[in-house]
């Protein structure tokens, strides 16, 4: 019988990094997204549950540090913030992505920049897309628009991982991780047992014994031509993950004339817009980005192709409407509406944006 | 007629150091400390429970001279890698290597929280007062007076600040079971290092919290000096203001 | 009465000549060589068989690349 619970995403999605055979969590609080770190304290797996340890550490720069450290020994290990926190942690992700270290990082974004505010933000998109840390790289970076994919994202994010040593982060914001909704909560599986990592991770630091020479994690090469390689395989890993792991939903899109794209909880807003704007004969679709990287460009560009026009929605002065364009070249000039510092769309302001510079009526 | 034969053989490299040459300086007592640590995880035969952190600095390419499984942490961040590596790997062996600017600049908050968490791990920390790799910029440790290429007319503490003493900062905290400041420029200090480095891991073994051991040492290229010009100069400007000797044992602070 | 003898071995192209070893010897017996090792450096040689294999040398080589033998001899 599936266990379907009214859940906070936050709350959801902790429940579900213990039920993933998450081994560690280590984070530091900040709003909007300390529920995890709470939650998970008082569930207190280690002792009562699965064995996952969890723990505050003295900062953000700290936490993502403890990541690189668990993840060089094969351990399922994550950490959650929001954006100031995020910012914190952007040399450690250009670590953990140059040593190749499979692990989770969740950012339930708010409004920025600085300090900024503790609501609802998408102004991270260039941060976690285009890599807000130095060097060429990048991450999975999926976007959860509803409790239950806060729940379900932490397996698949972990799977994907692992699959091809990267960190896949979550890019929530603040509505989901705030939102209370009905969640069905996955299945639990167990922890990696020692000898598993050995065999799944064979390049983890999990002691030297004599079959095998030692195990170094590290994302340092003073010798340019192999760095130079190193990076050459990041890249092919990359596309790798551009030819299979693209997810998106289409939300009345067969039909449409218009379409607007928008991820996360900006998605589930356009979706009002879809139904008032088709209340007034205007034929509108939603397409939704589950993945930010890979983009969803082919199926951008073949939209672009038939539909008359394009408009991105987001919370931020416009970042994803640029992948958007350049998906979709030179068949549209692709519009955008977005609400910053926090402030959310109304449908109805969304329908607005929709009819003045799409349909220019 | 040579006596040179296995069976007379009383001391040599331990097999657990590689056969790469060390990318240190001449006379740097880095090559010293690694080796005692690899001697020390020989005998107590832990080579395959035994996992290294090295830093930023001159040690970062210490994976390439210690045969054990070893992560390379950002700079300042060891104790951050190794809090989570002994939590995630209870039964394994584990220890952080870092030079001055690693722990006591940069990596001050995850030294004093690690420490302060007392993770059951072994701390080695190389005080030469300078920044080695970068090439002789002052660090948190550089004396009063003392030139660097950062503090070329001596380090003005009016603008500069003061030599920081890291280890006194940690050694009250509660987590801290045994701290230890050593050298390695001799025979005799170099054999109480190894003593201390075995009763850290065997500290770190009965969960008894951290052992912090700070070696100060020789940077011959930051200081300008010979090797033993470099010693000499340790002992009469460094030791009076970084004292050898314990500071922490069994969780006892030493009287002094 | 048998006599401890003591001889080191030395690794002669890893030597960096530090000369730190030539401080620690309690008979004085090791000091550096007059030509040069691969490196270019002058490297630690012993200069007179008083060594009594103590092993401070080989534990105070900042490149471990002493190696030390103590026998009993008649």
């Amino acid at each position: 019988m599936e266990e379907v619970k009214l859940m906070k995403g936050n709350e959801a999605f902790a429940e579900a990094v213990i039920r993933s055979g998450c081994d560690g969590y280590f984070g530091y609080p900040i709003t909007p997204q300390s529920e995890v770190m709470e939650y998970l304290m008082k569930e207190d797996p280690e002792l009562k549950r699965t064995g996952m340890v969890v723990l505050q550490a003295e900062s953000e720069v700290s936490a993502i540090n403890m990541v690189y450290g668990g993840a060089g020994c094969g351990k399922r290990v994550m950490t959650s913030s929001s954006s100031p926190g995020m910012s914190l942690k952007q040399e450690g992700i250009s670590y953990i992505a140059g040593a190749e270290l499979p692990c989770l990082i969740l950012n339930v974004a708010r409004g920025g920049p600085g300090l900024g505010t503790i609501q609802p933000s998408q102004a991270d998109y260039f941060q976690s897309v285009k890599g807000g840390g130095h060097g060429d790289y990048r991450m999975i970076v999926l976007a959860p628009a509803s409790v239950q994919e806060m729940a379900d994202f932490v397996s698949l994010g972990f799977d994907l991982a692992f699959k091809y040593r990267i960190a896949t982060l979550i890019l929530s914001d603040g509505v989901i991780g705030q939102l209370m909704e009905k969640v069905i909560l996955p299945e639990e599986r167990p922890r990696w047992t020692e000898a598993e990592i050995i065999k799944n991770t064979p390049w983890a630091t999990t002691g030297k014994t004599p079959d095998r020479e030692r195990n170094i994690i590290t994302s340092l090469d003073l010798d340019p031509a192999k760095q130079e390689q190193h990076v050459y395989k990041l890249e092919a890993k990359y596309n790798e993950i551009e030819k299979n792991e693209v997810r998106y939903e289409e939300i009345k899109c067969d039909d449409a004339e218009y379409v607007v794209v928008a991820y996360g909880s900006a998605a589930r807003i356009c979706q009002k817009v879809v139904d008032l704007a088709r209340a007034e004969g205007i034929k509108l679709g939603v397409f939704r980005p589950i993945t930010l990287f890979p983009f969803p460009k082919k199926q951008i560009r073949a939209l672009g192709q038939r539909v008359k026009g394009m408009m991105s929605v987001e919370y931020s002065l416009g970042q994803m409407v640029e992948d958007v364009q350049l998906a979709v070249g030179g068949a549209l000039e692709v519009q955008f509406y977005g609400r910053v510092g926090g402030m959310i769309p109304t449908p109805e302001e969304v329908l607005e944006a929709v009819k003045s510079k799409l349909i220019k009526k | 007629m040579s006596i040179v034969k296995p069976e007379n053989l009383v001391y040599t490299k331990t097999k657990l150091m590689t056969d790469k040459t060390l990318s240190y300086c001449p006379g740097c007592g880095h090559g010293v400390v690694h080796r005692m640590i690899m001697e020390v995880v020989d005998q107590m035969n832990i080579q395959d429970k035994t996992i290294g952190i090295a830093p930023v600095g001159c040690a970062v390419l210490a994976y390439d001279f210690m045969n054990v499984d070893m992560q390379q942490a950002a700079h300042g961040r060891a104790p951050a890698l190794g809090t989570a590596i002994k939590r995630l790997q209870p039964d394994k062996y584990v220890f952080t290597y870092q030079g001055d600017g690693d722990l006591a600049a940069i990596g001050t908050a995850e030294t004093i929280h690690c420490c302060n968490r007392g993770e059951d791990i072994v701390m080695i920390f190389i005080n030469n007062a300078i920044y080695g790799m970068t090439g002789g910029q002052m660090a948190p440790t550089t004396l009063a007076n003392m030139p660097s290429s950062t503090s070329p007319y001596g380090r003005d503490v009016a603008r500069m600040g003061y030599p920081l003493k890291i280890t006194e900062m940690v050694a009250p905290l509660a987590g801290v079971y045994n701290c230890s400041r050593h050298s390695v420029h001799t025979p005799v200090a170099v054999r109480r290092l190894k003593r201390a480095i075995q009763k850290g891991f065997e500290a770190q073994a009965a969960k008894k919290g951290i052992t912090f051991i700070e070696v100060v040492s020789n940077c011959n290229s930051g200081w300008k000096k010979t090797p033993n010009d470099a010693n000499k100069w340790m002992e009469e400007n460094l030791f009076p203001v970084y004292p050898i000797g314990d500071i922490k044992v069994d969780g006892n602070m030493v009287e002094k | 009465m048998a006599k401890v003898k003591g001889e080191i071995v030395v690794d002669k192209d890893r030597c960096k000549g530090c000369e730190i070893c030539t401080t620690v010897c309690p008979v004085n017996s090791i000091g550096m060589s007059n030509d040069l090792n691969n490196k270019g450096y002058r490297y630690a040689v012993t200069i007179n068989g008083d060594c009594t294999g103590c092993t401070n040398c080989g534990v105070v080589c900042p490149d471990g690349v002493i190696s030390v033998y103590r026998a009993k001899v008649e």
